[in-house]
């Protein structure tokens, strides 16, 4: 019997994303759009789980859907969106975007199948139970620059942060 | 349909970061915009994830530091949107033009 | 010897009398003013008695020469003079003020100074009641020195003078009551009429200084008669019809003789001086003193002949119908120059000269007995409104029956002779040649007798028709009037004995007291070669042909014929008579009244007074087609330059307006944001527009590298 909960779990994830994509970029109000949005990281962090990455599917839940997606909230309410719920929602120059847009998704699918031939078939061997601690050892080993640079950048992330959302600098 | 293969999982990256550009060329709402990056960027992390099966363990940890940096983007763009609508009581893009001509 | 030799004191009484009343005139008394001017008329009579006495004594004594007295030189001195291309060479003009006596002037001296001073008598007792006393009389000796300038000039430039000044009193007579329209108007006709004659006079005196050299009468008739011109020659020919349309002008002949009927406006001692006796003979004057330059050209004489025999009959047939009685007199003085011109204009000078030596009496004593009728009937003129006055004023009856029987024709009186040497010389001349002319003169003198008698048995016969108040102040003229009638009546009949002709058993005397003037010609009809003239003074046999006896029977008979028909017309003339001729043809009758529409004719054609179908001719009609060409025609170009230039005004304005604004200036800005536009657009200030641009270039980017691929 072949398996067939890989497929159908991974189109249920993939439409639901999309889905929720569409409903995104669509909703009016923008409270909406955020919910449909941590619908999307949700469906994503599904997806990351069967592609053998707990960890980031993890990280994907806790950072992104929780703090970054409550920070969105958070503005949402400081702002007040009430006339603007009410305004036309689309700017002048929509056809013209979506059609670059599509255009530059389309050549990406033709890149796509141009050059899926020069991926390697085989799966490399992804452990599943020692994901995260693969994960720490090279994060603290090879990528020690980055993960530092990281860190810095979050912290000019802070201060330009609070320092724009300053009333009175 | 019956193999899940690296394809559909960029397929479905691709799809989405489509859609994540259409809402930054459209919408006038700016924090829809700084959504529909957040999808674009979502999309690249899947684009990683998935190529990180084939290649080890690389495009993981390059995704947690996209994650990292869509949050500090995030805080500093909301941050921007807080102090403009002080300014201007407005949300819409297109009506921040003071640079305009 | 003294009076000969300061002839040239004669023109100067008048002028003086002129000048004396030009200044103190307003300021004198009327006796003081008739005094002046009537003292210098009679001093210049007198003188010129002596004068011409004198004369005779020194003619004797010099072969029959003309005396000459050269006062100045007038026009061309010696060395700074006009010298110009004659045919001949060069010469100078040269006029003098100089003076000339011959027979011929002394005859016309004698007679104007003589009637001239009767009328001035006259006038004391005309002119009493009117207004301008010492205007009519200031001009009246103005008029008398340039007639007498006329006569005694020795030069064709000074008697010019003396003609313009003829005319200028005559226009200052005309027009003496001016404050009437149709005086000021008759004035103006005659001045207007003269002067058309006096241009052709100008033409034939420059005619006659090109060709001969001088305008002198002696150097002028002594290369004439050099027999160095030959008979017909087309210059001399030419500058004598100049010279006889200067005389129709002045003396009214056919076509210019309208103005001497108009002319009657005027008081009538100016009629009777002016249009009877003296000015009018002016042109007659001329054409004698002439007449060794028209004894050469033969065509010019036969003009002269046939014109003056026109006018003759012309002039007779209006004054058949006319009414007014000064009118009657006015084309008989017409009809009376055209027998003097047709004298002349067959060769016979001397009778020429004769007619008009009587016919100046008896004319003049015929318009002051009228004006004595006129002064009884309280200003009446029309005879249609007079009659019987036979028996209230008997001077004024005698002496107008004597003048009117001696302009008839009848014999004894002064008239017979003159007129009957006219038809005689008509009839003989040329061998018969002008004998059609002689048919003429014939009915002419019956016309003449019968219009005369009309006017006679008109006036003074007939039932008084006149209103009752007039009739009541019929009266007889004052002494000063009737003398002068008595004295001309005197006159009218004894100078006819002067030229009693040799076929009457007289000798001529008239006719040989001129002979030094006159060269009697042999031949003019066209034979080619010279002149063979008989030298003037030359005497010719005298023979009298029975022809002549038979002629002057004939012209007796239609003295009396006319006679006959006016009695039976008129005699019995009452309220409402009839016009013998009307009752014929009242067409022809209407025509005659209107003397034959010359007057009409001129104003349509000649000076364009009145419209002809609506368009004007003559000088009027070419102003006027001057004046339309030039408001239309020109006026139109300059208003057409004007609309021009406001056109090319409007054309730069479009030009500058579009053109120069619109293109050239506004256009430069449009170019330049019309390029702008595209540039502008990088910089929008539109982040979403930014992110478009970002992911087109990006899809130019993965397009142009998938190409590559």
């Amino acid at each position: 019997m072949t398996p067939i909960a890989p497929t159908f779990f991974f189109y249920f994830l993939a439409f639901l994303a999309v889905v929720s994509a569409i409903a995104v970029i669509t909703r009016r109000n923008p409270v909406h759009a955020a919910l449909s949005l941590i619908v999307t990281l949700l469906s994503l962090a599904g997806l990351y789980l069967m592609l053998y990455a707990p960890f980031v599917a993890a990280v994907q839940i806790v950072l992104y859907a929780g703090g970054i997606m409550v920070l969105f909230l958070f503005v949402i309410m400081l702002v007040n969106l009430e006339k603007n719920i009410r305004e036309y929602q689309w700017n002048k120059q929509w056809i013209v975007g979506t059609l670059a847009a599509v255009v530059l998704g389309g050549l990406l699918l033709f890149v796509m199948r141009r050059g899926y031939d020069i991926f390697p078939t085989t799966f490399a061997g992804l452990p599943e139970t020692q994901n995260t601690q693969q994960v720490g050892i090279w994060l603290y080993g090879n990528y020690m620059l980055p993960f530092e640079i990281a860190s810095l950048l979050l912290l000019v992330a802070i201060v330009g942060a609070v320092v724009m959302a300053k009333k009175r600098i | 349909m019956a193999e899940i293969t690296t394809l559909h999982y960029l397929v479905l990256a691709a799809a989405l970061f489509m859609i994540g550009t259409i809402g930054v060329l459209t919408r006038r709402n700016v924090i829809i915009i700084l959504m529909s990056i957040e999808l674009i960027l979502n999309a690249v992390n899947l684009n990683l994830v998935a190529f990180s099966r084939l290649y080890g363990l690389h495009g993981q940890i390059f995704a947690i530091f996209v994650i990292t940096d869509a949050a500090a983007e995030a805080a500093v763009g909301l941050g921007i949107i807080i102090a403009f609508f002080r300014n201007k009581e407005t949300v819409n893009v297109d009506e921040i033009d003071l640079l305009r001509w | 010897m003294f009076f000969l030799d300061h002839i040239w004191i004669i023109p100067l009484f008048p002028a003086f009398g002129a000048a004396f009343m030009f200044f103190f005139g307003r300021r004198l008394q009327k006796s003081m003013v008739s005094g002046v001017c009537v003292g210098m008329v009679v001093l210049a009579f007198a003188w010129a008695c002596v004068a011409v006495w004198q004369y005779t004594g020194y003619a004797a004594a010099n072969h029959g020469q003309p005396f000459e007295k050269i006062l100045f030189t007038w026009l061309g001195t010696g060395d700074n003079g006009v010298i110009y291309p004659t045919h001949i060479g060069f010469a100078q003009f040269h006029a003098d003020a100089g003076f000339l006596l011959d027979p011929l002037s002394s005859i016309w001296l004698l007679f104007v100074t003589g009637v001239g001073m009767l009328i001035h008598i006259y006038s004391i007792g005309y002119m009493g009641h009117e207004g301008g006393y010492y205007r009519f009389f200031g001009y009246l000796n103005l008029f008398m020195f340039s007639m007498l300038t006329l006569i005694l000039g020795n030069n064709y430039a000074l008697m010019f003078v003396g003609w313009e000044g003829v005319g200028l009193c005559s226009y200052l007579l005309i027009g003496f009551y001016f404050q009437r329209h149709s005086a000021s108007t008759a004035a103006n006709k005659a001045f207007i009429t003269n002067r058309v004659g006096d241009a052709g006079f100008l033409l034939g005196m420059f005619t006659i200084a090109w060709y001969f050299g001088s305008v002198q009468y002696t150097q002028v008739n002594a290369l004439a008669r050099s027999g160095h011109f030959a008979i017909g020659d087309p210059w001399i020919t030419a500058a004598c019809l100049l010279l006889f349309v200067g005389a129709c002008g002045k003396s009214a002949q056919f076509p210019l003789h309208v103005w001497l009927p108009d002319a009657m406006e005027g008081p009538t001692p100016v009629s009777a001086l002016i249009h009877a006796a003296t000015m009018v003979t002016a042109g007659v004057y001329m054409v004698a003193r002439s007449n060794a330059l028209f004894v050469l050209a033969p065509n010019a004489m036969k003009t002269v002949a046939i014109v003056g025999a026109l006018t003759a009959i012309f002039a007779a047939t209006i004054g058949l119908v006319q009414n007014d009685i000064k009118r009657v007199l006015a084309y008989s003085t017409v009809s009376q120059l055209g027998y003097m011109f047709l004298a002349l204009g067959v060769g016979a000078f001397a009778a020429g000269v004769f007619h008009v030596f009587t016919h100046a009496f008896f004319k003049a004593l015929l318009f002051l007995g009228s004006g004595s009728v006129i002064h009884a009937m309280s200003g009446e003129q029309d005879m249609q409104h007079m009659g019987n006055l036979l028996h209230k004023i008997k001077t004024t009856f005698g002496t107008m029956l004597i003048g009117t029987l001696a302009i008839a024709g009848i014999p004894g009186f002064a008239g017979f002779f003159s007129k009957d040497a006219i038809l005689w010389e008509t009839w003989s001349r040329e061998a018969g040649a002008y004998r059609y002319l002689w048919y003429i003169a014939f009915l002419t003198a019956l016309m003449t007798s019968f219009y005369m008698f009309r006017l006679m048995f008109l006036t003074f016969w007939g039932k008084p028709r006149m209103s009752h108040e007039v009739e009541h102040h019929i009266h007889e003229s004052p002494k000063s009037m009737t003398m002068p009638l008595v004295i001309l009546a005197i006159c009218s009949v004894g100078a006819g004995w002067l030229g009693m002709p040799h076929s009457l058993g007289g000798s001529n005397r008239f006719e040989k007291f001129l002979e030094p003037v006159f060269a009697k010609e042999a031949v003019v009809l066209e034979q080619g070669g010279k002149a063979a003239q008989v030298a003037a003074g030359e005497k010719q046999v005298e023979h009298t042909d029975p022809l002549e006896y038979l002629l002057m029977f004939a012209s007796v008979g239609a003295a009396v014929a006319g006679w006959w028909l006016a009695r039976r017309a008129y005699e019995n003339a009452d309220k409402g008579y009839k016009e013998p001729i009307r009752d014929i043809s009242p067409r022809f009758y209407k025509t005659l009244f209107r003397k034959w529409y010359i007057d009409e004719f001129y104003d349509w054609f000649v000076t364009g007074r009145d419209k002809l179908a609506g368009v004007r001719l003559g000088a009027m009609g070419l102003g006027e087609a001057m004046w339309k060409f030039d408001a239309e025609a020109i006026d139109g170009t300059v208003n057409g330059a004007g609309w021009a230039t406001r056109e090319s005004g409007t054309l730069s304005v479009w030009w500058d307006k579009w053109i120069i604004d619109g293109l050239c200036v506004n256009g430069v800005a449009v170019v330049t944001r019309l390029v702008s536009y595209p540039v502008r657009v990088i910089q929008w200030g539109l982040v979403q527009w930014y992110a478009l641009v970002m992911v087109a270039g990006l899809v130019c980017f993965v397009v142009y590298y998938v190409v590559r691929w």
